[in-house]
């Protein structure tokens, strides 16, 4: 039984619980998000903007080339960002290099996520993607980052994606899910609002954006329809700061730079509310978004700007 | 973990206040007899003294504009009137951080506003007529359109340079020349615009300010010297004119005010709903003719959509106009606050419920928050008449019927709002709407393209597109009929 009392029973009813779902508006929420993008960030909110970031960071690497080596640079980078800054949330691994990063971030309060269920096209049989994901957890994995499939998405076999996120929230035994949306290839932001549903419905603690590896990866109308999401969904599940239960949103891909990165923290701020300002409920998938922010954050520290040559490169 | 947005004030440095202001008349600011003062009504601050135009100013403004429209500007070619127009919209452009600063201080809008909207928007405005100024014989009114002479144009507070705009680019585009009035409370920003028009080496006489009160509106407009009238401002003050053009045969065009519905069906797409809700009656301190100020809400939506609603309008930022986070800004003046706080007076009197967002207001200046009244029925005041300022009133319908019935009770009729997610229901409702603009799945948006106007007492004639320069030229073939 799911949280809003078997919706997801049927296929007919999931599609129907789904489609029930108000619309989104594309030109009117890319203008909101126009506008929240143009707030004003600066001084002590900047300040405090920057360590949030960095503390929400997924540092990541998710590339065929990623060899112990540069997986363990990556864990000293998120151990020690330098600038005094704090450290970040988690890295975010293939599967195979889990075992690398879990004792060199044991006893760090860095989290080790790994990507799962045949990332980032998800075309695999569902024991496969099980099988991957029991690995993952196996070697030490503190969080797992499911694609869902988003061929039986765009087919309408909704029951389909449900029934797949359920069975790998089996095999996680309790490992924290962040399910992929993949909204690049999802087309509409109706279609974002309603996988967003889907993924919640079906246990997520965190629903995220995109792999990476499609373009567009995180925009911010996007990741303000998923914020919308999760706000509504603690209104569905018991309402209020009380009750009702609170999902974590993850953009992920092309988050570059402290500007971008603010402006999602401004997003969570006047979407979701700032009960989402913590790395419990927000996280940024990024690898070199977290040298401009030291850089940024040195700059307000000092008044002067280091440049490029006083951060570590890993 | 709170967050908030540090202060971020733009800076006053880019304008430079005099500290008095003559009449712009004939290419140059000459002095007057009388002056009075502008304040920021943020801050009660007075920016400067400003001349108020007597009977014998406006007559030598006209005369100004006269000698011009006869000299130089009707018989100039339109590509030439066309290059004077362009570099006043680029040199709107340049100034356009000047502009903004000094709009938000006089007006009291949020420079955020100011920044992105009236100023990008006048500045499209000559960009645009700039544009017909040589292609005028294409307009549909006949192979070579003559313009109807020397316009006396009296513009509101709640948009001054931006109204400006509306009025002045087409009359010149068009050939005429103009004598414009801005209003008591906002008249800075024309008499930059003035020095802009210096900078532009726009021959003399063809665009004059004359700024003053209501007593210099009514000279200008009766002055047997002017050949056509545009006015935009309240219904009470347009019938007014009326009467005074009705016995002189001056053209006219009047634009004036608005109590909009906001329609919102069960199947709307809430959270672009709620933003357009928001946008249609708090943009500009609800200091819009067009204002969405009646929400109309499907009874089977009603009670979640005003949830939302008020959640929404929790996160409005009311503060000092000048930050750049700021959503509302001060109210244009002391007599306009009053006006909106009766109002909200008779909403509790007559029995609809008040909600007002709990957040703190400046000591000085003129503030009202963002108010939402319920259980509102049309038999209110606050349901007939225009407030405008921040207050909403809601009232919920059944049917597609309904809504268009009590849309349309109202003896306004210069927009409308349509919120669905079925298209045909949008197309079947623009259809019945008795309103000028029907904007559907959003609220207050502007292009100069866009013709704007009234129905009933909203006014006649229309502003922007093709449709709006027919109020400027001699389309019925001779300008003295």
């Amino acid at each position: 039984m799911d949280a809003l009392g078997g919706v997801a029973a049927s296929q007919a009813s999931l599609r129907r619980f789904l489609h029930g779902l108000p619309g989104v508006d594309e030109a009117g929420a890319v203008a909101r998000a126009g506008m929240l993008a143009s707030r004003s960030v600066k001084t002590d909110a900047k300040r405090q903007a920057i360590d949030l970031a960095i503390s929400m960071i997924d540092l990541t690497t998710l590339e065929g080339q990623d060899t112990p080596g540069k997986v363990a640079a990556l864990c000293a980078k998120a151990r020690n960002p330098g600038f005094g800054a704090p450290k970040v949330a988690a890295v975010c691994v293939y599967p195979d290099m889990v075992e690398v990063a879990a004792p060199l971030l044991a006893g760090s309060g860095i989290k080790v996520a790994s990507v799962a269920t045949a990332f980032p096209s998800g075309r695999a049989a569902l024991d496969v993607k099980l099988a991957d994901v029991k690995s993952a957890v196996a070697a030490g994995a503190d969080e797992v980052d499911m694609v869902i499939d988003r061929g039986a998405f765009l087919s309408g076999r909704y029951l389909s994606v449900y029934d797949e996120i359920v069975a790998v929230r089996g095999a996680c035994q309790g490992t924290h899910l962040k399910v992929i949306l993949e909204t690049g290839e999802l087309g509409t932001l109706d279609n974002v609002r309603r996988a967003s549903w889907l993924a919640m419905l079906a246990g997520a603690d965190f629903i995220k954006t995109s792999t990476g590896k499609v373009a567009p990866a995180a925009t911010l109308p996007v990741t303000m329809v998923m914020l919308e999401a999760v706000r509504d969904w603690r209104e569905a599940t018991g309402g209020g700061p009380a009750g009702g239960q609170m999902v974590g949103v993850k953009p992920a891909g092309g988050i570059r730079t402290t500007k971008d990165a603010v402006r999602y923290i401004v997003l969570v701020h006047e979407t979701a509310g700032d009960d989402w300002l913590t790395a419990r409920y927000f996280r940024l998938g990024a690898s070199s978004l977290l040298n401009d922010l030291l850089m940024q954050r040195d700059r307000m520290a000092t008044g002067r700007y280091s440049g490029p040559d006083y951060v570590t490169v890993d | 973990m709170r967050f908030d947005y540090a202060p971020a004030p733009e800076s006053r440095s880019v304008v430079t206040l005099r500290d008095s202001y003559g009449l712009f008349i004939g290419g140059q600011f000459v002095s007057g007899s009388s002056v009075f003062k502008t304040v920021s009504p943020a801050t009660e601050e007075v920016l400067a003294e400003v001349t108020q135009a007597g009977p014998e100013d406006v007559d030598r403004a006209v005369a100004a504009a006269r000698h011009a429209y006869e000299r130089t500007w009707s018989v100039m070619p339109g590509r030439e009137r066309g290059k004077y127009l362009f570099r006043v919209a680029r040199l709107i452009q340049e100034r356009a951080r000047e502009l903004a600063v000094l709009e938000t201080l006089d007006n009291g809008k949020p420079i955020r506003e100011s920044r992105d909207v009236d100023i990008p928007l006048a500045a499209a405005h000559f960009f645009y007529h700039a544009g017909w100024a040589d292609k005028l014989s294409y307009a549909g009114f006949g192979p070579a359109p003559r313009p109807l002479g020397v316009a006396g144009q009296v513009i509101p507070w709640n948009f001054p340079l931006l109204m400006l705009a509306w009025k002045i680019a087409p009359a010149l585009a068009c050939g005429n020349t103009v004598v414009l009035k801005p209003a008591e409370t906002t008249p800075l920003t024309a008499l930059v615009f003035a020095e802009i028009c210096q900078q532009a080496d726009l021959p003399p006489g063809v665009v004059n300010v004359v700024t003053g009160d209501g007593a210099t509106g009514h000279c200008l407009v009766a002055h047997p010297g002017i050949d056509k009238v545009a006015f935009t401002g309240s219904t009470e003050v347009g019938k007014e004119i009326a009467r005074i053009c009705a016995v002189s045969g001056q053209r006219l065009t009047l634009e004036l005010g608005g109590k909009a519905a906001n329609i919102v069906f069960d199947d709307a797409p809430v959270d672009q709903a709620v933003e357009g809700i928001v946008n249609g009656i708090f943009f500009n301190q609800g200091h819009v003719c067009c204002a969405g100020s009646r929400l109309l809400v499907q009874e089977s939506i009603a009670d979640e959509l005003l949830e939302s609603l008020k959640r929404r309008m929790g996160q409005l930022r009311l503060g000092d106009p000048l930050d750049k986070n700021t959503d509302i800004g001060a109210v244009n003046s002391r007599a306009q606050l009053e006006r909106i706080e009766a109002f909200a007076e008779s909403g509790e009197e007559e029995g609809a419920q008040r909600w007002s967002v709990q957040c703190p207001l400046p000591d000085r200046g003129f503030w009202f928050p963002p108010t939402v009244f319920t259980g509102v029925s049309q038999a209110h005041r606050i349901a007939q008449e225009e407030i405008f300022g921040p207050v909403l009133s809601v009232l919920t319908f059944r049917t597609p019927d309904e809504a268009i019935a009590k849309a349309n009770n109202t003896p306004y009729g210069l927009s409308a709002g349509v919120w669905t997610e079925k298209g045909s229901l949008i197309l079947s409702m623009a259809s019945k709407l008795r309103a000028g603009v029907v904007w559907a799945n959003t609220f207050n948006r502007f292009d100069p393209s866009s013709p704007f106007g009234g129905y009933k007492e909203s006014g006649f004639g229309r502003e922007g597109g093709r449709h709006g320069l027919e109020a400027y030229l001699d389309v019925l073939g001779g300008s003295d009929v």
